[in-house]
């Protein structure tokens, strides 16, 4: 379950959210400005609140009143962007191994093997990313984030840089980790399309506020 | 013709100086000069402009002054150096070592230049990326920040190691221009220009010079090449 409460404000947008998520697959909709990847930030560590509380299956991240705050790399989150963000001096095996090594004394969620079968990366792990199309990469980005093992993954949008065709490629890929993989997970996006075929979880945001849960 | 390449011990001796000192040079600035290039290409913190303006101070005065002042600092008299020479007997000025301090004050910001310039360029996304996997922010520079920056820190060795080779004003101003001591390439070269018949060992020296400044450049070229590829980068043939 993640709980956040949070305010923001920043020169020409103000943040102010209230919300419990206890489902399996979550999707945060809202036109862009509407403060979709501000909440992942939060939740993520990359932007502190003014004020709040923000706790990841029961375990409180953030709290403004007794000024704790954990670390980025204390959270265990996995994220994936937009654009993958691979490192671009690994191939995609050290890439995916880069999170599993790191994360090797946690309960594993998922091993290399399995995901690399998994995500059909088999036949690019000695691949650098800059030989990768778009949609590899972000199969890469979505493999290294489960194995990091966290308590929950998070997308940033992970399909606007694709074409439709490519999206269409990734989805599925998408759907397989949000059946087989016991980790809650948080998507961004802002179309209603790709969302439709992940879940009916859907929270609705506009400026900086929540409009309609369901 | 042949006396050009016919080169004397004494000669080796002091191409051997030069390389010695020249090494330890850049030894003794990689950590401070990644740790400085960091801090400038990264951090914002009070007094920062002023060690910019610090680390870079020996790059536009003459060098002749960081010479003085490393002799009022580092001297058997001098601020610092009365007390290494009374508690330890330890004296830089007019020692070898001295030479590589020299080089290494007037080395430095070349190092820092091309190091920060590349610390700068890595895409800090990729930092928080490896961040939100787990890596601890030291792991991070270790194993993302660093080897991205790589070769923009082999561009700022070689570049030291070329200055220091060729350093001059600061070194004989001081530890001086003692002969099989503190006398590198440029301070021999100099040397035989000063006495009659120093014409012929003076252009064997330059020869030299030559040989190891080519040698460092094609060095640095396939290093730099090596360390783009390795990161993805493609470089221009």
């Amino acid at each position: 379950m993640i709980e956040i409460r949070a305010k923001l404000q920043r020169k020409h947008f103000k943040l102010d959210v209230s919300l419990q998520i206890d489902t399996r697959v979550t999707a945060i909709y809202g036109p862009s400005g509407s403060g979709k990847s501000t909440i992942l930030s939060l939740i993520a560590g990359i932007t502190q609140p003014d004020s709040g509380y923000i706790a990841i299956d029961g375990e409180c991240v953030f709290d403004s009143e007794s000024k704790l705050n954990k670390p980025i790399h204390q959270r265990r989150i996995g994220l994936v962007f937009q654009d993958g963000r691979l490192f671009p001096h690994m191939n995609v095996e050290q890439n995916l191994t880069y999170a599993f090594k790191l994360n090797a004394h946690q309960q594993q969620l998922i091993q290399p093997a399995e995901i690399m079968q998994l995500l059909a990366l088999d036949t690019l792990k000695k691949q650098h990313p800059h030989q990768l199309s778009g949609g590899e990469k972000q199969r890469v980005a979505l493999g290294r984030a489960l194995l990091s093992s966290p308590k929950l993954l998070m997308l940033d949008e992970p399909l606007a840089s694709l074409d439709d065709k490519l999206k269409q490629q990734i989805l599925p890929y998408l759907k397989l980790v949000a059946e087989n993989i016991q980790v809650p997970m948080l998507y961004v996006s802002h179309s209603k399309d790709e969302i439709s075929q992940l879940t009916s979880e859907i929270i609705y945001l506009q400026k900086g506020r929540v409009r309609t849960e369901y | 013709m042949q006396a050009l390449f016919s080169f004397t011990p004494e000669e080796l001796a002091i191409v051997w100086l030069s390389l010695k000192v020249a090494f330890l040079c850049v030894i003794i600035i990689l950590i401070p000069g990644i740790a400085v290039s960091w801090l400038l290409a990264r951090k914002s913190f009070l007094g920062k402009s002023l060690l910019d303006s610090l680390v870079h101070l020996p790059l536009v005065l003459p060098p002749v002054v960081p010479g003085f002042l490393l002799l009022l600092l580092l001297g058997n008299q001098g601020l610092i150096g009365k007390h290494l020479h009374s508690y330890f007997g330890f004296s830089l000025a007019f020692t070898w070592m001295g030479a590589v301090v020299a080089s290494a004050v007037m080395a430095f910001p070349l190092m820092v230049r091309s190091t920060r310039l590349a610390i700068s360029q890595v895409d800090q996304n990729l930092e928080t990326a490896a961040q939100s996997l787990g890596a601890h922010p030291l792991k991070v520079f270790f194993t993302i920040t660093l080897p991205l920056a790589m070769p923009g820190v082999i561009t700022g060795l070689i570049l030291a190691f070329s200055r220091s080779l060729g350093e001059f004003g600061a070194t004989i101003t001081f530890v001086g221009n003692i002969e099989n001591e503190t006398r590198t390439l440029p301070l021999a070269i100099y040397s035989y220009t000063q006495i009659p018949n120093g014409d012929l060992p003076a252009m064997r020296l330059v020869i030299l010079s030559m040989i190891l400044a080519l040698g460092a450049l094609m060095l640095s070229d396939r290093l730099e090449r090596k360390a783009n590829q390795k990161i993805g980068r493609q470089t221009h043939e």
